[in-house]
């Protein structure tokens, strides 16, 4: 199967690989996937309280090109949005942008799902009432 | 030296044409392009000679006699009328066929059509190391049993069925016995008297000759195995297979055998050593990796291993000059990984990260090295980046937690 350029070049120079210290308050956590589909990907945050920007993204993912390129994407794009822009993300968006075939989508699924996992997380430690607990970002769709 | 890219290790999916069968098969297309079933000129007189020739360089190598070889399109085709072919003929006498989980989709599709006409299918499992249990074997066998059909060695892992105590079995039981020995022949010892084999279903293309023609044995004599042709028309193949017979092809695949015959032993050596450097020089610098089916009853030329945290395809697109393939079925529709390792009871988790390497007659340790270099090299990397070796190397048991899949990958 031929990947897209722009998938090849996010697999072969990933941004944003490593991980945040989770116990850190404003870091939120977010994993999702699982091994025996073939994938999984953790997203972590770095959110500051007063301004809601986030100012770091890291990731690990274990699947497919195109979920490594997803997910390297997506700590791309969250960067420097405030929490709320970075909830309006679209796994549409990332199909667009990578030129993922419909085989793929769920890769891009699941970095949406990672995005709004991580930010459950985070707003579930600030301690904000009406997040829903990071979990349930999940069954969203 | 330096080796050519990309480094082809996939032969078990198929294997180039050994030039000296190409020479072999040149003047079938040109000079001597008869229909071998044209009786009354030189043209056709000169091409039934080599299809003769030919049939006695395939049934020299499996220890048959030429009149038990039939011509066909493939080993599909083949094993489609080994089992079809017996099903029908033998209506009368039960509709039982006995086969096993780790077969060819050639054999376990065809089996799934016979079920939609009435017949019954047992389809036995296979122990950890991928063989099937004799006991399991024997205790399937009813009065109604027609067919046993078990593959000699696997496509993917390489496992060699115990065939000749199987043969003994379906002998004393008074069964038909089929192979599929696509991946076995000119690679190990095949002998169908030792073996205890009925119909054997031979592919051109894994043994260095040509795609398109494949060869069904049909035993002759104790016991006589009768078949329902699946393709009518001008009876060529004694009515058991009809259409003008692919001269070029069949000169091609008997050639083919007739090289392995003479280097088999040799070769089979050679590419076990490049098998175990391989398999060595990967294994000993990477942590957790395991090999899928028995190492002892294997074909030299296989290594199927697990790379456990990377998923299987990303490795592929890492040594996307290296070609392999792999267990993990992120590239089909159904995200389903290999069916053969799930029933060896490999984790859907490890079948995703699983890459089989085929050496094959070309290959040298030169590519070996490379691969083996270009292997670690991306593993390495890819567990950097993956999140289930960060938590396995922190004492997480990945098993026991809990994951939730995506929304909607199902």
């Amino acid at each position: 199967m031929a990947y897209s350029d722009k998938v090849v070049e996010h697999y072969n120079n990933p941004r944003n690989v490593g991980s945040l210290d989770k116990k850190d308050p404003n870091v939120g956590t977010g994993l999702v996937g699982a091994p025996e589909c073939g994938d999984v990907m953790k997203l972590q945050m770095k959110v500051n309280p007063q301004t809601r920007i986030i100012e770091e993204a890291k990731f690990k993912t274990f699947g497919c090109g195109s979920a490594i390129a997803s997910s390297s994407l997506a700590t791309e794009w969250v960067k420097g949005k405030t929490v709320e822009e970075a909830l309006a993300i679209k796994n549409t968006d990332i199909v667009r942008e990578l030129s993922l075939p419909p085989v793929k989508i769920h890769c891009s699924v699941l970095a949406e799902d990672a995005i709004k996992a991580a930010l459950g997380d985070w707003k579930q430690k600030q301690g904000e009432a009406e997040a829903k607990p990071a979990e349930s970002a999940t069954s969203a769709h | 030296m330096a080796i050519k890219l990309p480094v082809y290790f996939d032969n078990h999916a198929t294997t180039p044409v050994d030039p000296r069968v190409v020479d072999a098969m040149l003047p079938y297309f040109t000079e001597k392009f008869g229909n071998a079933a044209s009786r009354n000129h030189e043209f056709g007189w000169k091409a039934e000679e080599a299809v003769e020739n030919a049939r006695g360089q395939i049934a020299k190598l499996i220890n048959a006699t030429p009149k038990e070889i039939v011509f066909t399109s493939g080993a599909t085709e083949s094993t489609n009328l080994a089992i079809k072919g017996v099903a029908e003929m033998y209506r009368e006498k039960g509709n039982h066929i006995i086969t096993q989980v780790t077969e060819h989709k050639a054999t376990l599709d065809t089996c799934k059509r016979l079920e939609k006409y009435g017949y019954e299918v047992t389809y036995l499992p296979v122990e950890k190391d991928g063989r099937i249990n004799l006991d399991e074997l024997r205790r399937a066998i009813t009065p109604k049993t027609i067919l046993i059909s078990i593959m000699y060695a696997n496509n993917e892992i390489g496992v060699v069925q115990p065939i000749a105590e199987i043969g003994k079995i379906a002998k004393e039981e008074g069964v038909f016995f089929h192979v599929d020995a696509v991946q076995a022949v000119g690679k190990i010892p095949v002998d169908v008297q030792k073996d205890g084999i009925d119909l054997m279903s031979i592919s051109g293309h894994k043994i260095y000759g040509p795609k398109g023609v494949g060869a069904l044995y049909v035993r002759r004599k104790n016991p006589r195995v009768q078949l329902a042709a699946i393709i009518d028309g001008g009876g060529h193949e004694r009515g058991m297979r009809s259409g003008t017979l692919n001269v070029p092809g069949i000169v091609g695949l008997g050639k083919a055998c007739e090289i392995c015959q003479y280097e088999m032993a040799e070769e089979a050596a050679k590419l076990g050593a490049l098998r175990d450097r391989l398999k060595d020089s990967i294994m000993s610098r990477l942590d957790e990796t395991y090999i899928n089916g028995s190492m002892t009853s294997r074909l030299p030329h296989n290594i199927n291993i697990s790379f456990a945290y990377v998923e299987g395809e990303s490795l592929l697109m890492g040594i996307n000059d290296v070609a392999v393939s792999s267990g993990s079925a992120c590239t089909s529709a159904t995200l389903e990984p290999s069916y053969v390792l799930k029933a060896l009871g490999v984790g859907e988790d490890l079948a995703h990260t699983s890459i089989r390497f085929g050496i094959g007659r070309f290959n040298t340790q030169e590519e070996v090295d490379y691969v083996a270099d270009r292997v670690v090299d991306t593993v390495t990397r890819l567990r950097e980046l993956s999140p289930l070796y960060e938590m396995a190397k922190e004492g997480v048991d990945i098993s026991k937690m809990k994951w939730l899949a995506a929304s909607d990958s199902h």
